[in-house]
């Protein structure tokens, strides 16, 4: 088996999901003819035809209340954001519509919503943002952010399976830079399973997307140093697999969480409450953080290095975290 | 006994089901006035009052296996669907033995099983693409299906309104949108929301037809409401019917709706859809008193055996808030295929990804005069072209068919 991009692993998910299963169907801006702005859906409409793999005008309100509604057919409808960003024009129904369904009167909605997320190449305020953490406050979605090929493809199939909707955040500055090998045969995901990436007694660091890669630069220069860091990759942001957080943090006893979401109500001080709340006698220092900045993205090449997490911030960190 | 002619019959069974529909929905009103008055009812009390016809004439003229979505006046709606007064009474009280079991209240239900009811949520303009899905989806799955949903005139200003019609209308999906001008949004008129006589004119943008019915004629209602359904079905797209109503209460039942000129409200009440149904069965001797008064004992006896339901059903418990977020295998996802699943599995599926433009565009485009005609999926030229003569028109009891746009071939290849 070649190596695959992230990108490639979307497209075979999509692709083996839809042969396995004639109620997934696609929707989207441009995802048909032009196979999608990224090419994640390249040569479905080929395969699959016209009703399968459908082209939408400019209307996101309108194809997640489409998918609601093809998901209330029993079908699993898989929505595209052009760019998660525009996913704002349809924040009511996915936070009052999709969200709610299920609770409030047993309406399950098994659909997905995935689009490219994320900063690291000069999109500007608008082709950049990292909208996780709107959703994960909202009850009722699932959010996914995987930082490999094989996560990428395992998570979208998990949550192409799962009755409930999942948001998978992708990110595209990693679309075409990971790359890997995957099994040949199906295989998934589990959505709320954290991975470790590096084993490490010293630290812990709790990060995903693709502050995973910028984690791991760290973590090989941190050893380097003596310092021996545990890279945890969240994958699944909601629901977040709690307990593999705690049971690192009882190992390394501290905890560094690093995200590429802006610092006031990123998912990091969820984690540290988590923390507090469970294993706050395990804590052998404070927990920091290391995220972008409160502003929007910003576009001009030193601006957005500057607005970003670099693997020095995430060093720097760690040796303070390790002094302790 | 000869009934009147219409161009889509009705029988007399069928014709004493309209009225026990919209009598019931009315005293099921008055019955849960009757109950926030005694603080039984949680939270706020929406009236249909005035606006039976309209909600039940356009239910009445749907199948078994079509959908609706209902919005708060369309009791009458969910009553035609199959739900019991207990259902909504519950909702109202909270109750446990609710739908919703206390999760949700009002007509906030449904039941995607048997009834084919999707629950509406409060932002007005969100279940127009919702049932345009469900049309697209019933469709996919070879289902004959139309799909139904009402909004008011104020909700005919949302961008939700205007992205589902629009997608609806592109994908020529088989539903059909009520739209009732009760002539007030809460508290402002139609004037103050949009420039328009006839909100039926919006279909004009969308490139689909639109109707205009007295609203309080239930039988006018559902002659225009069955010609539109009809047309959904056959596959000729979405159609937009305006059923010219009043709400003949506040918006709730906090407002004593004071902004209302008092003669308008008399103009209405003499065009109150249920006397005006009594006399039109009376005139045409559908009826007699015994039939009258038969449906009448009937309607009586329900309520009171519901409202004893209901008022015996406790609130819920306290624990049930914290269940029901994620579905974990409570429910099966099942989708009805009515037809042979290797039509939409390659090879059968596999086609040419490339688009026919049969229209280049300009303004004096030699291929054809109307510069709406665009980029189109394969076949799917003809469309906006055929549809720029359909526009606003009454189709009252018995008129003729609407001129209707050629437009069965204005599809993508194998969609059907
Ligand atoms: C998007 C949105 N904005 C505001 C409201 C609050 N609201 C509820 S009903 C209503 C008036 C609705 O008027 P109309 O659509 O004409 O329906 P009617 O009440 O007359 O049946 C308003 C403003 C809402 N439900 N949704
Ligand atoms: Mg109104």
């Amino acid at each position: 088996m070649a190596p695959v991009t992230m990108v490639e692993a979307i497209r075979e998910a999509l692709d083996e999901e839809m042969q396995r299963d004639p109620s997934v169907v696609l929707i989207g801006e441009d995802i048909g003819v032009y196979g999608g702005a990224f090419k994640a859906t390249e040569g479905l409409l080929a395969k699959y035809g016209w009703e399968r793999v459908i082209d939408t005008p400019i209307s996101e309100t309108a194809i997640i209340g489409a998918a609601v509604g093809m998901s209330y057919q029993g079908l699993r409808p898989v929505a595209e954001m052009q760019f998660i960003d525009f996913i704002a024009c349809c924040f009511n129904q996915m936070v009052n519509f999709v969200a709610k369904s299920h609770y409030r009167w047993g309406g399950p909605v098994p659909m997905v919503v995935r689009g490219p997320c994320g900063g690291g190449v000069h999109g500007g305020p608008f082709h950049s943002q990292n909208p996780e953490m709107w959703f994960v406050h909202t009850p009722g979605l699932k959010v996914v952010y995987p930082s490999t090929a094989y996560d990428a493809k395992g998570l979208l199939k998990s949550a192409i399976r799962d009755n409930n909707p999942v948001l998978c955040l992708e990110h595209k500055f990693l679309y075409r830079r990971v790359k890997e090998e995957l099994p040949a045969e199906d295989y998934t995901v589990p959505i709320g399973k954290l991975a470790v990436r590096r084993p490490g007694r010293d630290l812990t660091i709790a990060t995903y997307g693709a502050m995973t890669l910028h984690s791991l630069d760290a973590a090989e220069e941190l050893a380097k140093e003596g310092i021996e860091a545990e890279v945890l990759d969240l994958r699944t942001l909601m629901p977040l697999d709690r307990q593999g957080i705690i049971d690192s943090v009882r190992k390394t006893n501290k905890l560094l969480v690093v995200h590429e979401d802006v610092r006031s109500g990123g998912i990091a001080g969820e984690i540290a409450a988590t923390v507090n709340e469970q294993a706050f006698e395990d804590l052998d220092g404070p927990i920091l953080r290391v995220t972008s900045l409160d502003t929007p993205v910003p576009f001009s090449p030193p601006l957005e290095e500057r607005f970003l997490p670099q693997v020095a911030d995430i060093t720097r960190a760690a040796r303070e975290l390790a002094r302790y | 006994m000869t009934l009147p002619e219409m161009k889509y019959p009705l029988s007399r069974d069928q014709l004493l089901d309209l009225y026990y529909f919209m009598k019931l929905t009315r005293e099921l009103d008055e019955q849960l006035v009757r109950l926030f008055r005694q603080n039984k009812v949680v939270g706020g009390l929406y009236s249909s009052i005035g606006q039976e016809a309209s909600a039940v004439g356009t239910a009445y003229t749907l199948e078994k296996r079509d959908w609706i979505a209902p919005m708060i006046r369309n009791v009458g709606g969910l009553l035609v669907k199959g739900f019991r007064p207990r259902d909504i009474l519950m909702q109202y009280m909270a109750r446990s033995g609710a739908p919703t079991g206390g999760k949700d209240g009002t007509s906030h239900f449904g039941d995607l099983q048997d009834r084919h009811v999707v629950s509406p949520i409060s932002m007005l303009g969100d279940l127009i693409p919702v049932m345009t899905g469900v049309a697209m989806g019933g469709r996919y799955l070879g289902q004959k299906i139309v799909t139904m949903t009402w909004i008011g005139d104020g909700g005919t200003s949302t961008g939700a309104f205007h992205e589902g019609m629009n997608l609806a209308a592109a994908q020529h999906a088989p539903f059909v949108c009520v739209v009732e001008n009760n002539q007030w949004a809460y508290s402002t008129p139609v004037a103050r929301q949009v420039p328009l006589k006839n909100l039926a004119d919006r279909a004009r943008a969308y490139g689909i037809p639109g109707y205009v019915v007295d609203g309080n004629d239930v039988i006018a209602v559902y002659q225009a409401t069955k010609e539109a359904v009809e047309l959904a079905r056959r596959g000729e797209g979405p159609v937009l019917v305006e059923s010219k109503t009043m709400r003949m209460k506040g918006h709730a039942q906090h407002d004593p709706a004071g902004y209302v000129p008092p003669e308008m409200f008399e103009y209405w009440k003499a065009r109150d859809p249920l006397a005006l149904y009594e006399k039109w069965l009376t005139e045409n001797k559908v009826w007699d008193k015994k039939a009258k008064d038969e449906i009448e004992a009937r309607i009586e006896r329900e309520l009171k055996e519901d409202i004893e339901i209901a008022e015996a059903s406790p609130l819920p418990n306290a624990e049930e808030a914290e269940r029901g977020v994620y579905c974990e295998g409570c429910h099966t996802i099942e989708a009805h295929w009515e037809r042979p699943i290797a039509e939409v599995q390659p090879p059968k599926a596999s086609v040419q990804p490339v688009w026919t433009v049969p229209d280049f565009g300009a303004l004096n485009n030699a291929r054809g005069s109307a510069p709406a005609a665009a980029a189109s999926a394969p076949d799917d030229g003809a469309r906006a072209e055929a549809h720029s003569n359909s526009s606003a028109k009454s189709a009252p009891a018995g008129s003729g068919a609407p001129k209707r746009p050629a437009r069965a071939e204005a599809r993508p290849k194998g969609r059907r």
